[in-house]
């Protein structure tokens, strides 16, 4: 069995309690830090840990720490993403709901580090059952003085307050997360200023998400040296996959990174393989919004090394033949599934997402949906597929926030590993808008 | 269907979770308060009328286009008066994979209604919605604060003839 940062305890019956959380070593890593470290040194295991962004971005999170403005007499802010919205991600949602009291561990140690006194967890607002047992974690820490005036007696104070979304993916995004903490749309803010100089309320805000900041008690607990002896390179420690799509266990899995992309798909530990009596057609590794890779490159890269779950690893070769860890989303198609469809539905979703800021996703999104639902509709023509990509293209890195990216990826590199399925919509009008209607030919290599 | 609110007023249960509520921020910031507010005013009333949106201004201290603005992005709050159950059925991609579209036509079939309606018996209004975050338990819907998960016909049925008692 790999190493469990996350997950050791998570089917202990009762471990949303404070008192069995607390039986299985919980609390011990703020007392650690409170009593025994400065926050300058909880900053430095976190560097040292070199555990990196797990929302998506996979920035080093000490270094993100590390940026903090901290001028004089100006609050500082720490909030938890747990917007969990990008499609094929559900880990926070599983951590949060089995476990609670990790992340507010982390959270506590995290607010110290930085010196925030007030810090959010801002969850999507669907998850308001999540919401009332993060809240009742809260209390629980709160009645044994872990959280509140004074914690342990050492003359620090942290109030820790759950803060519901409205259901609006963007709001992801770093700063239309903050948008939105302050009671407004979530349109993503121009940077910079980055949230580390103005923030929240125009304060110095560090935003972390869910699984990072929960990798925290066991880094005080065990040092930053030996987690950065898990994982491969610098993809250190473990990752939550969310495991969804036509395979044998969907679930949400901590893997050590650098297991391989085989490995975790086949093995029982993890996925147990594609559903049984079906073959691997596709697969998308980080959530949505990553390039869509088809089976001869998932397991090998295109140099015919063996495709790890890596940051690395999972982006060698590029867009050309690779893709990103991204948030861990790894949803897997079989023979069954059509990549048209798939596409067009992903279209859809970042078409209704989209925030309206900036003309070329806001329109773009739109039209992509358009084309996209034509051509799956025996409407298509041959040069939808040029203008798709065109469209992809002109939306890419010309707007505020990664969205117009996450727009453009699925669709381009769908018609860049799967262009014979376009095609076979465009020509084969009448078959191919059948329900259930799926392309026969040959699979697509790239 | 829920009747328009006449008289303007939270319980008073929930005008002390409200006050409770703008209380978390600091001086000055209570605008924050709107989502979580909102959901609390969409509890009691069902959706939110612009009555309700122009009392929540007042209780926050904002002008009401600020509460408008913000109801009007954000795709939880109902505009419109709901039926007593709202389904909220997730369309995206991994869902679909499970067979989430083959359920969701079924359960349109069952309630004989489209996206966006309500039965005319005011019971169940069915919503479509995006990713709910819940993809390896697909298909999805949500009733409330509950998922309703692995969904099969066999489910659905379950699941409405409980919800029609």
């Amino acid at each position: 069995m790999a190493r469990k940062i996350l997950t050791e305890h998570i089917n202990t019956p009762g471990i949303e309690t404070f008192e069995v959380y607390r039986q299985k070593g919980g609390y011990t890593a703020v007392e650690k830090a409170i009593k025994t470290m400065t926050p300058e040194e909880v900053v430095e295991e976190a560097k040292k840990s070199g555990v990196r962004g797990r929302g998506g971005a996979g920035f080093p999170m000490g270094m993100k720490w590390g940026f903090l403005a901290k001028p004089e007499g100006v609050p500082r802010y720490l909030v938890c993403n747990a917007d969990e919205s990008e499609p094929g991600t559900f880990k926070d949602h599983h951590l949060m709901k089995c476990i609670p009291h990790l992340l507010i561990e982390g959270m506590i140690i995290s607010s110290f580090a930085l010196g925030a006194n007030k810090s959010f967890i801002y969850v999507r607002g669907e998850l308001m059952y999540v919401i009332r047992i993060l809240e009742k974690a809260i209390e629980e820490a709160k009645a044994q003085g872990f959280l509140g005036k004074n914690i342990l007696g050492s003359g620090y104070d942290l109030e820790l307050i759950v803060q519901p979304g409205g259901g609006a993916y963007i709001c992801g995004e770093e700063t239309a997360l903050l948008e939105s903490l302050e009671g407004k749309r979530g349109n993503p803010r121009n940077k910079p200023p980055f949230p580390a100089v103005k923030g929240l309320y125009q304060s110095p805000t560090v935003v972390n998400n869910v699984e990072s900041i929960s990798n925290m008690p066991w880094i005080i607990n065990n040092g930053g040296d030996a987690y950065a002896t898990i994982g491969i390179g610098r993809s250190t420690g473990t990752k939550l996959i969310s495991a969804s799509g036509h395979i044998n266990k969907p679930g949400v899995y901590e893997i050590e990174l650098g297991v391989s992309v085989e490995e975790f798909l086949n093995s029982d530990e993890y996925c147990g393989g594609v559903r049984t009596g079906h073959h691997l057609k596709a697969l998308v590794a980080g959530g949505s919004s990553v390039p869509i890779l088809p089976a001869n490159l998932i397991t090998k890269t295109a140099n015919g090394e063996d495709r790890l779950m890596s940051y690395e690893s999972l982006s060698d070769g590029g867009f050309a033949t690779g893709t990103m860890l991204g948030s861990g989303g790894f949803i897997v198609f079989d023979e069954t599934a059509c990549i048209v469809r798939n596409t067009w539905n992903f279209s859809r979703f970042y078409h209704h997402e989209s925030c309206g800021q900036c003309s070329p996703c806001r329109e773009g999104t739109g039209w992509m949906e358009k084309v996209l639902h034509r051509i799956e509709h025996g409407h298509g023509s041959m040069h939808d597929i040029d203008l798709l990509v065109d469209i992809s293209k002109k939306i890419e890195g010309n707007t505020i926030c990664p969205l117009g990216d996450a727009a453009a990826w699925p669709v381009a590199s769908a018609i860049r590993h799967f262009r014979d399925e376009f095609v076979w919509h465009i020509t084969h009008p009448h078959e191919a808008s059948q329900p259930g209607a799926v392309y026969q030919g040959e699979m697509a290599l790239a | 269907m829920t009747e328009s609110p006449n008289l303007v007023a939270f319980t008073p249960e929930r005008q002390e979770k409200v006050k409770e509520i703008i209380a978390r921020y600091p001086e000055g910031r209570q605008k924050s308060a709107l989502l979580p507010v909102l959901h609390v005013a969409q509890e009691q009333w069902g959706w939110l009328s612009s009555e309700v949106m122009d009392h929540v201004a007042a209780l926050l201290s904002i002008e009401p286009v600020e509460v408008y603005e913000v109801a009007t992005f954000y795709t939880m709050y109902h505009l419109d008066p709901v039926g007593k159950h709202v389904i909220e059925y997730c369309r995206t991609g991994p869902c679909c994979l499970m067979g989430g579209e083959d359920v969701y036509g079924y359960l349109k079939q069952k309630l004989g209604i489209e996206a966006g309606q309500t039965t005319t018996d005011g019971l169940f209004t069915l919503k479509e919605v995006e990713c709910l975050a819940a993809c390896g338990w697909g298909p999805v819907f949500q009733i409330r604060e509950k998922y309703h998960m692995n969904l099969t016909n066999q489910k659905v049925d379950e699941i409405i003839e409980e919800l029609s008692k």
